[in-house]
């Protein structure tokens, strides 16, 4: 069954966080959901597990033992030992004796913490914290897996832990639903949702993505229009909606972050043109 | 001439037994931007807090614009921590001028983009504005070196190129940069990357030159699930990659009998590794630093 939101509108007060926004998460696969601070991926990721109540639309998601989520915070207590914060997660959906002890050992020997079992949460560092929260989220194996920002201020080595353990949770037939602020995992994840200003930007595979990109992306070393125009290194990308680059400018194959960039471009030149 | 307005020379510092940076050696000149990497223990931030001189060295010598790190010295650096140094529960405004008064320096003028938030709370604005705020706070005496530590942690595309903006824009000016960061497109704006792993200095140089010949296994597959299993029970430091598999470090050779024991058809192809994937066969390659 393929799980989701249908045109999902949330306000707060008078700021819309989330506006009309359609995203299917189907079993088996990892959809990652990208955008900055604001743009809307934690309160899609909180309406998903339902701790906010939609304004408009609805959302398809599987009942609470159906649900694991890693929400933005830690995720585990900070004055529990590794081992007790599994359990007390693993109590809430009635797991205990001897299939909690299988599940928790299996767990943590995948996460890499069977070592740190016995130390205090707040003695971990910051990605062992994202992988003990993210066992958590897992441990009652849900059908729908919810991450908010499981990677960010996580160290490379345990980001390919983290990883791997989000592809097993796939691969054993979990709908994964990650928000993150980086593009290359946004690619590695296959789905992507781009937020901006609570609305979606892009969706789909990153060919599709790719495929329904209208214009052109030129990179030089200085920009002919400072407004259309980002920095890369030492160049300036510069992106022609209307495929209207003079002559001179070098014409790049764009990837995922060109792609991102020039349409919240696009988006801010759009607002500031209307405001 | 250049300015070399970092320097580091055979640098260790130890604590109790352990050997948090070991002997390393390295420079930042005027104008260029120096990127610092490596995985969490690495030794990056104990490094930077000894160029910044709040800790001394074991051994080694650290230089800062050509002399020790004394308090005067200090006052022509700039500093952008990872959880950015400004008072929460002070004002946008009240920020800059407390920064701006400590370093006996004119109140920095606000850019357009933060204006309307000048009255807010700093623990209440968005996180891609506190980061701006910290950099305009940051630069305010003219610092002539900028040590900033992951400065575009947790913000978007756009507002990214943004900062990267401003710190070019220094750059540019003559101010020599160190950015610790462990992102591919962060690593992609600097002009040269310095590698760290367990306490030492293990590479150097342009993102090609830190990744070497060292390289990932692309995994084609028409069951990327069954595959991912299989590899993940071997053992195999395996992450599903689009509709692909990747296997960060191992021998082709031993995956293709893996996959062949099962029945997966497959396709491996060695690709070049990125960034993480060579800080993780540094890790495994020293079992010390995996812990």
């Amino acid at each position: 069954m393929t799980y989701g939101a249908t045109s999902a509108r949330v306000r707060f007060g008078d700021r819309t966080a989330l506006d009309d926004v359609t995203v299917r998460l189907a079993p088996g696969s990892v959809t990652a959901v990208v955008g900055g601070d604001g743009a809307g991926k934690t309160t899609l990721m909180r309406a998903l597990v339902r701790e906010v109540a939609l304004d408009a639309g609805t959302v398809d998601t599987p009942d609470k033992a159906g649900l694991g989520y890693l929400p933005a915070s830690s995720g585990s207590w900070a004055a529990l030992t590794v081992t007790q914060n599994v359990d007390f997660a693993a109590g809430i959906f009635g797991l205990a004796g001897e299939p909690l002890a299988a599940r928790r050992d299996e767990l943590l020997a995948a996460a890499g913490l069977t070592a740190a079992a016995g130390r205090l949460a707040s003695q971990l560092s910051g990605g062992m914290r994202r992988k003990l929260g993210f066992c958590m989220a897992m441990v009652h194996r849900p059908s729908l897996l919810v991450l908010d920002e499981p990677s960010t201020g996580v160290d490379p080595v345990s980001r390919i832990d983290l990883w791997r353990l989000i592809s097993e949770a796939a691969a054993g037939g979990a709908a994964v639903v990650m928000s993150t602020t980086y593009l290359d995992e946004a690619e590695r994840a296959g789905h992507l949702l781009v937020l901006d200003g609570g609305r979606a930007l892009l969706q789909g595979t990153y060919d599709e993505v790719r495929a329904g990109f209208v214009g052109t992306i030129t990179r030089d070393p200085s920009a002919v229009r400072p407004e259309w125009s980002w920095r890369r290194g030492r160049e300036r990308r510069e992106y022609w909606p209307a495929s209207d680059q003079p002559a001179d400018r070098t014409v790049v194959d764009p990837d995922l972050e060109d792609l991102v960039v020039a349409l919240s471009l696009a988006a801010t030149n759009r607002d500031g043109a209307a405001a | 001439m250049t300015t070399t307005l970092l320097r580091a020379s055979s640098v260790s510092r130890r604590f109790g037994d352990v050997v948090a940076v070991d002997d390393v050696s390295m420079h930042v000149q005027a104008g260029e931007v120096v990127g610092l990497l490596g995985a969490n223990g690495a030794g990056k931030t104990t490094l930077i807090r000894m160029l910044l001189g709040l800790l001394g060295t074991s051994a080694g010598t650290v230089e800062v614009l050509g002399g020790p790190p004394d308090r005067t010295r200090r006052r022509r650096l700039g500093y952008v921590p990872q959880n950015l140094g400004l008072y929460r529960d002070l004002t946008l405004d009240e920020n800059l001028t407390f920064v701006a008064g400590a370093y006996g320096a004119a109140k920095p003028s606000v850019p357009a983009e933060l204006r309307p938030y000048t009255e807010v709370l700093v623990g209440d604005l968005p996180l891609g504005a506190a980061r701006r705020v910290a950099f305009v706070a940051a630069l305010c005496h003219a610092p002539e070196v900028l040590l900033l530590d992951e400065p575009t942690s947790g913000v978007d595309a756009l507002s990214r190129t943004r900062l990267w903006d401003t710190i070019r824009d220094r750059s540019e000016a003559g101010v020599g940069v160190l950015v610790t960061t462990h992102y591919m497109q962060e690593a992609e704006q600097c002009d040269r990357l310095l590698l760290m792993s367990n306490g030492a200095l293990v590479a150097e140089g342009s993102e090609r030159d830190i990744i070497a010949d060292t390289t990932a296994i692309a995994v084609h597959t028409d069951d990327w699930a069954r595959t991912f299993a299989a590899l993940n029970a071997a053992g195999a430091p395996v992450v599903l990659d689009g509709r692909a598999v990747r296997v960060a470090d191992g021998d082709p050779g031993r995956l293709e009998r893996i996959l062949a024991t099962q029945g997966i058809a497959a396709r491996l192809e060695p690709v070049p590794a990125t960034i993480e994937e060579r800080m993780l066969v540094l890790a495994r390659a020293d079992p010390d630093a995996a812990a």
